[in-house]
């Protein structure tokens, strides 16, 4: 048993790092305890080695290891779920930083009519539009949460244009935003060569294209914790490796600096936190056990517990800890591993002669995104589905392992293959749709019956398919990108069609929402609207998690800004006053 | 029989590998940096009885970082003579020598598997393998309990066995264009291997033209892409870090030529 603390915050990623450093700036004395490594940029993101594709993108040097901890999945609960013997279809994060050091920094707001989602699209097309889709509003409002995707993207040097400032529209911009409080902090990158042409292509037909917000920094820029981050050089090493060059907002860039100098915060790396423990009416959270690097166990009390170790890991520390109860996909009771939802994705190809597009003049971010058939930006009255998707045409990398377009037909091997392959490299450009992903019934998270990880504890089982609707969705997005591709005139395009049976195997994001979802009723969400557990109020749950449904848009800003606006309750409301904050 | 016979030659093998790549140095690595901390008297660095922890400063130790080792060229590490000769015909059918570039066989990427092999990728250090091993879905991805190492060593034993039985040579004995034939059958699924449930024909080729191409198209210092030949084919300018020169300057080639990580130009 050590010295109690105010708070122990487990993993030491965005949210975590977020919570710190609030929570500390309140005057606590806070812990947090990770899983993997220090790892920093002067020692560990070597500028003289971090370009090395085949170490970082293909064995995946930086991630989770699926010996340290795998999942198990299945397609419906009729078949047996089997581990993921290797990460593929996503990629959870590991160290210090967490997923955030790997990271793209595609960093979107989700929208008005997301965190009301049930009632806007009931009042714009009535509830039969989404019967059989567990579709719910988050208990939390836009006009509440906006300065904290503000503080956010500010932490972060975000480079982008408004596109909706208080309600005006702005030129160059996304116009179908919600009405954000000020400009971003940084102006939008340069632009490569297919970023351009897409914009000027799809602007052409009357779309409207935009930078996509990018935290891979424009310029130099110090953020409002006085840390200095440096202007991205366009290395094309960027998601799935750690920036060499300062100019990837991380918590590595943003925050630690800061936050490990101080007094009242602690870091214990390479310490796994195996469960929370509760009080024996299960209404209260004492402590949590870890296991140090070398297998010895320890006992750490805390007045708050925050669980910050990532969407999916978070709701299995919950189920180990036994608190909340497991949802159950037949009855519809309990309500951690509800509404678990993914990413709904497909992409265009174009393929054209004597260009040089030069793909390897990359950045996670770089590029141009428009969301005309996103959300609810287009009218679906006269459609069989709701939601929609982002079309992004972002240049992140050449990196020829990973990333060798031919035209479609070319053999895989051969001296044919090698001409195909060279003409493919200069002369392909791509841009794809992320699609939303809503929540049904069937789609759930829960303990793995059979497999187990090193200390003998069960896996997380997923169980996930596309949902109809989705799959409508995505293929209507398919046809729009079909079209899309036209006025191109290239001489060759491809766009893909999703399929039924989410196969774990190929990437497709690391976009893993919902399990334990905020709300205002306790029936259908394991939090409030403060990330808060309804059961057991000394604990907070931190991350996508609590997405009651995923949009078209990637997680991680609005993640931000759910860290942020907890870490307020948590500060302004909680420690005055520790209990409920919402009386369901 | 044949798999105790397998599981006895793997295990043989084992003990002759030398660790040649940073994935096996990650547990030394850590306990070396432990070793700094605790012996350096860095007080930010408490090596303290509950586990690693930092207060007060942001953590530095010296040589932290992890560079790659360069593999060494010469002799095989996993492969049998045998084994080597049969892979270095095969990355020559997947990636034949012509006027764009010098085939796999030169280019390395024998060499590169071979170490591959004998590393963590090999031995599957870092992946999930515990049973019970049972097949699985598609959508599940490969279930059985043969490392890469293993696959290998059954695969190019099946493969010869199945060369052998249809032309009564090795295959690396066999015509080009019979060898392209055999190469073909694999891929396209006309020839099924002696292999075992839960370790498919199909699995075997795709393992080893994904390994091919990993040598072909990675850095140097691995052992494959030997004078960085893939990237100046295609134009990648491999290690460079900073292209703000270049960055509006659309649909104009690149100038420079690659390096590697090791300095190459
Ligand atoms: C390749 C890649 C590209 C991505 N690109 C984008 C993008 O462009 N835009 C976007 O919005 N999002 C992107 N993401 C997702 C983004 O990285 C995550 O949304 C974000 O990092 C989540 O923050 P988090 O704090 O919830 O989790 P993390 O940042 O992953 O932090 C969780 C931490 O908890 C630790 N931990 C887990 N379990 C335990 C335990 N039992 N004990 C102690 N510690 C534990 C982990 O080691 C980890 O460090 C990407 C992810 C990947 C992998
Ligand atoms: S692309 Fe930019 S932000 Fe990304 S790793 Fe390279 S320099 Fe850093």
């Amino acid at each position: 048993m050590l010295p109690r603390k105010d708070a122990v915050i487990i993993g030491l990623g965005w949210t975590g790092a977020i919570l710190a450093q609030q929570l500390t700036e309140a005057g606590l004395n806070v812990v947090a305890i990770e899983r993997g490594p220090y790892r920093d940029t002067s020692t560990d993101f070597n500028v003289a080695y971090m370009q090395d594709e085949l170490r970082y993108a293909v064995r995946k040097d930086l991630f989770l290891q699926p010996n340290v901890e795998a999942m198990t999945m299945r397609n419906t609960a009729a078949q047996t779920a089997m581990p993921m013997r290797d990460y593929g279809s996503f990629l959870p994060g590991h160290g210090v930083g967490g997923a955030g050091v790997h990271w793209n920094g595609h960093t979107w707001r989700f929208w008005d009519s997301d965190f009301s989602i049930r009632t806007h699209l009931t009042q714009r097309y009535g509830a039969k539009k989404i019967a059989g889709l567990q579709l719910q509003d988050w208990g939390v409002t836009w006009n509440e949460i906006e300065h904290s995707f503000d503080q956010f993207e500010y932490l972060a040097g975000i480079s982008g244009k408004a596109g909706n400032l208080k309600g005006q529209v702005q030129a160059g911009g996304n116009p179908f935003e919600s009405a954000r409080s000020r400009e971003y902090p940084n102006p939008p990158m340069k632009m490569s060569y297919a970023p351009t042409l897409f914009a000027q292509t799809m602007s052409g037909i009357g779309y409207h294209p935009f930078p996509t917000p990018s935290a891979n920094l424009s310029q130099s820029y110090v953020n409002p914790l006085g840390i200095r981050m440096g202007q991205c050089t366009y290395c094309g090493f960027c998601e799935r490796f750690a920036c060499g060059n300062y100019s990837k907002a991380s918590p590595q860039t943003t925050i630690l600096p800061v936050l490990m100098k101080k007094p009242n915060f602690e870091a214990r790396t390479e310490c796994e936190v195996l469960k929370i423990n509760l009080t024996p009416d299960g209404k209260h959270a004492r402590s949590v056990t870890y296991l140090d690097a070398n297998g010895v166990e320890y006992e750490q009390p805390g007045d708050i517990v925050a669980i910050c170790a990532y969407g999916l890991m978070n709701v299995r520390m919950m189920l180990l800890s036994k608190i909340g109860q497991q949802y159950d996909p037949v009855t519809g009771a309990g309500t951690v591993g509800r509404n678990y939802c993914y990413q709904t994705s497909s992409a265009a190809r174009m393929f054209f002669e004597g260009k040089h597009f030069n793909p390897f003049i990359g950045a996670g971010t770089l590029g141009q995104s428009m969301d005309d058939f996103n959300g609810d930006a287009f009218d679906h009255s006269k459609l069989d589905f709701v939601g929609g998707a982002g079309i992004n045409c972002v240049v992140s990398n050449g990196r020829p392992i990973g990333n060798r377009p031919t035209l479609p037909g070319s053999p895989r091997w051969g001296a044919k293959w090698k001409q195909a392959t060279v003409d493919g490299y200069q002369n392909s450009m791509g841009f794809s749709a992320q699609g939303s992903s809503y929540p049904v019934r069937e789609n759930y998270l829960d303990l793995d019956p059979s497999y187990t990880d090193r200390h003998g504890r069960p896996l997380l089982r997923v169980t996930f398919d596309f949902p109809e609707n989705d799959i409508a969705m995505s293929h209507y997005l398919s046809d729009q990108m079909e079209k899309m591709t036209k006025p191109f005139n290239a001489k060759v395009a491809t766009v893909s069609r999703i399929k039924k049976g989410w196969d774990a195997v190929p990437y497709q994001s690391t976009h893993n929402t919902g399990g334990a979802v905020m709300g205002s009723d306790p029936k259908n969400s394991a939090v409030n609207k403060y990330l808060q557990s309804w059961d057991v109020p000394n604990v907070f749950v931190v991350g996508a998690s609590a997405f009651a449904h995923n949009a078209g848009l990637n997680p991680t800003g609005t993640v931000g800004a759910l860290a942020y606006w907890a870490a307020e309750a948590i500060t302004t409301q909680y420690i005055k006053n520790p209990g409920a904050l919402v009386h369901a | 029989m044949i798999a105790l016979e397998l599981a006895l030659k793997l295990a043989a093998n084992k003990n002759r590998i030398a660790g040649v790549d940073f994935m096996q140095h990650d547990p030394r690595a850590l306990s070396r940096r432990r070793l700094l901390a605790s012996v350096a008297a860095v007080p930010i660095l408490a090596a303290s009885a509950d586990g690693r922890t930092i207060s007060g400063e942001l953590p530095w130790s010296p040589f932290a970082g992890e560079p790659p080792r360069p593999v060494n060229p010469l002799g095989w590490y996993f492969f049998t003579p045998g084994e080597a000769a049969t892979v270095e015909a095969i990355v020559d059918r997947f990636i034949p020598g012509d006027h764009l570039s010098p085939g796999g066989k030169d280019s390395g990427c024998a060499v590169f598997i071979d170490r591959q092999l004998a590393g963590s990728f090999g031995q599957s250090s870092r992946l999930y393998t515990k049973g019970p091993f049972m097949p699985g879905l598609p959508t599940q991805g490969y279930q059985g309990d043969l490392t890469p190492a293993g696959r290998y060593r059954l695969g190019l034993w099946a493969l010869n066995d199945y060369t052998n039985t249809t032309y009564k040579k090795d295959f690396r004995a066999l015509g080009i264009d019979q060898q392209d034939a055999v190469l073909g059958g694999l891929d396209g699924g006309k020839i099924k291997l002696k292999l075992k449930p839960g370790f498919s024909t199909k699995e075997f080729f795709e393992l080893m033209l994904q390994n091919t191409m990993e040598g072909f198209f990675a850095d140097p210092l691995y052992g494959g892409n030997k004078n960085m030949a893939s990237w100046k084919m295609i134009g990648f300018p491999g290690a460079r870090y900073d292209y703000r020169d270049h960055i509006d300057k659309h649909n104009q080639p690149y100038p420079k030529g690659p390096v590697s990580i090791y300095g190459q130009v």
